[in-house]
């Protein structure tokens, strides 16, 4: 029993990370429905500048986060401009292949600048303690990335319920040309939707930097397509169902690590996308609603 | 008010609107009757910007609206209550009437626009917490007017409001829609459901396959034997 609560509590961790990778990935299919392959490394680029951030500005990890995110806003901002917006009204496997192209040139546009070796986040910035408590033993970085994550949230929660820009934003994905008659802009909510996106991404880049203690140029990848079956999972478009989706498929993959073997934990999270795809294509949270002709 | 002049309207290689003409005089109720595809909605859209004619030009108040961007049109005092309600169902009632507004930025007024809302339907104050998707067809088209009411048209364009609804609730809608225009503001009505339009309108044309084929005061189309004949079998 105590073993498998510990398991939970390295989980909830992990999970808050794909959690929040998640969100992004869901707020703009929710807008624009679009699978922005891309997402994966906005969040490497979010780790990277909050690595230089640590290491060149001398920063804290708290600033180094923040920093991270408006960089990566403007990014999100900058791709949805240059890669997708020309492409709004063209079918929608021409944005899912610009996705991927987008994605790809992140990555190896990083290798081209930056090398393709690992860098260390430097232990300076965080240094990782175990605090015993009721027998379980509590890592303060776990504490640092479940409570921030989940800060985060609260406020996107916080944003999209009570905010204009928030009620703009569901108006927009919920029905756009009624949003447009109501003089709400289209192309600015969808911009403000990959700035949100995007920050939360990037703030999740750094939380892996705490966490792995390392980053790579190729690091949004697996974490990337992870979040993909998180937000698949809680129900594409969902919000709610992305940070449910991201915590689920967190504790899973821990799980499988703790008990079976943690070279499996991939393809369960996979198995997990199979297996939803094929059981309840809309995921947990989604309503079977059927195309409208 | 607004004067179009001659639009010619595209989908593609489909000439949806032909050398459509149209006039409405401030503080009238206007209607534009036609069947079903007969280019009554494009008509309405293009107003409000979503669609943008090939040729021709549309003057509201003496400038030319004809490119300026939808949302910029909304703001000049143009809202377009569109056919189907189009409420979003997943906010509350509340949140779909703050929509409405979403240009404004003066709050005190904003509250007290929505409380003439709720005076003009109750019914939405009893409901204000729930999402719109569960009121039902006539407490969704008095959204969906109360909604465009709040943001303080000059000009209302409404697309179809008796749609799917009772006869009467139809009454009840026409009443609301004689109302809001004796306080003052304008509307262009389209409606298929030419009898009530023409009852409550003062000027009316009649759209065939996009264009105007017979325009009149709402008398002179009622006795009109073609109208007649067309339209007002029902």
């Amino acid at each position: 029993m105590q073993e498998l609560i510990q398991q939970l509590v390295n989980g909830l961790s992990l999970g808050a990370i794909y959690a929040l990778i998640a969100l992004g990935y869901t707020m703009v299919y929710g807008i624009i429905k679009l699978i922005n392959f891309a997402h994966g490394d906005v969040m490497m680029v979010g780790a990277f500048v909050g690595f230089f951030s640590i290491t060149l500005l001398g920063t804290n990890i708290a600033v180094a986060m923040l920093i991270a995110m408006a960089v990566c806003a403007l990014l999100g901002v900058i791709i949805e401009k240059v890669a997708y917006r020309p492409l709004r009204n063209s079918t929608r496997i021409a944005s899912l292949i610009t996705a991927i192209g987008v994605s790809l040139l992140l990555e190896y546009l990083t290798i081209f600048l930056l090398g393709p070796n690992q860098k260390i986040f430097p232990d300076t910035a965080f240094t990782v303690k175990a605090y015993d408590i009721a027998g379980l033993s509590i890592l303060n970085k776990d504490v640092f990335v479940f409570v921030s994550a989940v800060g985060l949230m609260l406020v996107l929660q916080y944003i999209i319920k009570y905010t204009k820009t928030g009620k703009a934003m569901r108006a927009v994905s919920l029905d756009n040309e009624a949003a447009i008659l109501m003089g709400i802009s289209v192309d600015k909510t969808i911009s403000t939707t990959f700035a949100i996106g995007s920050a939360l991404a990037a703030a999740a880049g750094v939380m892996v930097g705490v966490y792995y203690g390392a980053i790579n140029p190729l690091m949004g990848i697996i974490p990337g397509l992870k979040a993909f079956v998180a937000a698949v999972l809680g129900g594409i478009g969902i919000i709610p169902g992305a940070m449910v989706g991201g915590f689920v498929i967190g504790l899973l993959e821990t799980l499988v690590s703790g008990y079976g073997n943690s070279l499996y934990r991939d393809a369960v999270s996979f198995g997990v996308l199979i297996l939803i795809l094929l059981v309840k294509p809309t995921g947990l949270f989604g309503k079977d609603t059927g195309e409208k002709v | 008010m607004l004067q179009i002049k001659d639009i010619d309207v595209y989908y593609g290689s489909i000439h949806a609107l032909k050398k459509l003409y149209l006039e409405v005089e401030q503080g009238s109720i206007v209607t534009l009757i036609g069947a079903n595809g007969a280019g009554k909605t494009t008509t309405l859209n293009t107003i409000s910007g979503i669609l943008r004619p090939r040729n021709g030009t549309i003057m509201y108040k003496g400038t030319d609206i004809t490119k300026v961007a939808p949302e910029k049109i909304v703001g000049l005092g143009i809202s377009q209550v569109a056919e189907g309600r189009r409420v979003f169902s997943t906010m509350t009632v509340v949140e779909n009437l703050e929509m409405g507004g979403y240009l404004r930025r003066d709050k005190k007024a904003i509250q007290t626009d929505m409380e003439m809302v709720y005076s003009r339907f109750p019914r939405l104050q009893e409901r204000r917490k729930q999402l719109a998707g569960t009121l039902s067809g006539g407490e969704q088209q008095m959204l969906a007017i109360g909604r465009a009411l709040m943001a303080q048209p000059e000009l209302m364009l409404m697309d179809e409001p008796s749609m799917g609804l009772a006869p009467l609730l139809v009454k009840e809608i026409f009443s609301i829609i004689k109302d809001i225009n004796e306080r003052g503001t304008t509307i262009l009505l389209v409606e298929q459901n030419a009898n009530m339009a023409l009852s409550i309108a003062h000027k009316a044309f009649v759209i065939e396959t996009g264009e105007i084929v017979l325009q009149g005061t709402a008398e002179q189309l009622l006795k009109s034997e073609d109208v007649k004949k067309a339209y007002l079998r029902c």
